[in-house]
């Protein structure tokens, strides 16, 4: 076999022990106590925001102007309506200030 | 109507539940998808083997480091390396997921956390949220057309990737931080959310300045939930034991 698909094997080994090694872990525990069900809790906003943040902090302003509107949009409108109207500002935007 | 019937047809109705939200995951995808496969070709990989990837890991930031690096002929252990570092949150995820579909029957479980990826995770956590019970049909009707349309468009990107217009002026290298942005929103009702939404950006940003990619996020991500688990229980909402 090639080292190409040796790399491709071994990487979605990997990948999915990632994706069931969190739920292993925890399922050893009969009880969960109640502050680690408050860290479990806290996971969608502390790693969905770790992919947004640092990329950005290192964008302009055409990209915060959509990032703005799209977080306005969301106080109001689905998660489609408010990923149309960012990805509108930002292409509306990068028409000007590229 | 049999019983069998009704319910063969309540799964019916949440598996097509699942693919109308699928739909915003699939548009923010697409680049990534076409991307991918273009640049994994430029980087030495046939065709078949852009797809695979795409079809096996199925988790796009971790491909592109990974093809990014086998370009630059990296030694194959640091490659796998890598891509298990960019992949590390969905430990995270993992954890958190696994109390929502604990009813499952194990292999569909096992299949569950193989297509576990940031949306797929953040909307079945948003369900479970809304008091909702999260059901395998549902849970495959958002995943499946998102996993069908990726390695579709790895093998499109990989076959005419020389096609590919300006992507900037386009804007598609900024869509998925929009569309995470939004998921980020959508949580904010939870107790604690602002407190950890700072505590991870800032750690993240850091960390990415200090440490670097790929780790910022798995350290941002920690921080965070550190912070939920550090301040005292019923500041998250959730009952101590007596």
């Amino acid at each position: 076999m090639s080292t190409t698909l040796w790399i491709i094997i071994a990487g979605a080994i990997a990948t999915y022990l990632t994706r069931i090694g969190g739920h292993l872990v925890i399922s050893r525990f009969e009880n969960i106590h109640p502050r680690v069900e408050a860290g479990l809790n806290a996971v969608p906003a502390a790693v969905l925001t770790t992919l947004v943040a640092p990329a950005a902090l290192g964008a302009g302003p055409a990209e915060w102007a959509a990032l703005i509107v799209a977080a306005l949009v969301s106080q109001r409108g689905g998660l489609m309506t408010m990923f149309l109207a960012g990805a509108a500002v930002l292409v509306l935007a990068r028409q000007f200030v590229g | 109507m049999s019983a069998e019937a009704i319910s063969e047809n309540r799964a019916k109705g949440d598996f097509w539940q699942g693919v109308r939200l699928s739909m915003p995951i699939v548009v923010a995808a697409a680049p990534f998808g076409l991307l991918f496969g273009a640049l994994a070709v430029d980087n030495g990989f046939s065709v078949l083997e852009a797809v695979l990837m795409s079809a096996m890991v199925y988790g796009g930031a971790s491909q592109m480091v990974g093809i990014e690096l086998f370009g630059q002929h990296v030694a194959p252990w640091l490659i796998v390396l890598s891509i298990f570092a960019v992949n590390f949150r969905h430990v995270l995820y993992s954890a958190g997921i696994g109390r929502r579909i604990a009813h499952w029957p194990l292999v569909q479980q096992a299949v569950g956390y193989f297509v576990l990826t940031d949306p797929q995770f953040a909307v079945a956590e948003r369900k479970a949220e809304a008091g909702e019970t999260v059901g395998f049909a549902w849970y495959m009707g958002l995943a499946l057309p998102v996993y069908g349309f990726w390695v579709t468009e790895s093998a499109l990107g990989a076959v005419f990737g020389k096609l590919i217009p300006d992507t900037h002026a386009l804007g598609i290298d900024f869509l998925l931080p929009i569309y995470f942005l939004g998921l980020v929103m959508s949580f904010r009702r939870r107790p604690l959310w602002l407190p950890v939404v700072v505590a991870s950006a800032a750690a993240s940003i850091l960390a990415y300045k200090t440490v670097g990619s790929p780790w910022h996020a798995s350290i941002g991500a920690v921080a965070g939930v550190l912070l939920a688990v550090i301040l005292p229980p019923h500041h998250s909402g959730v009952e101590a034991r007596p």
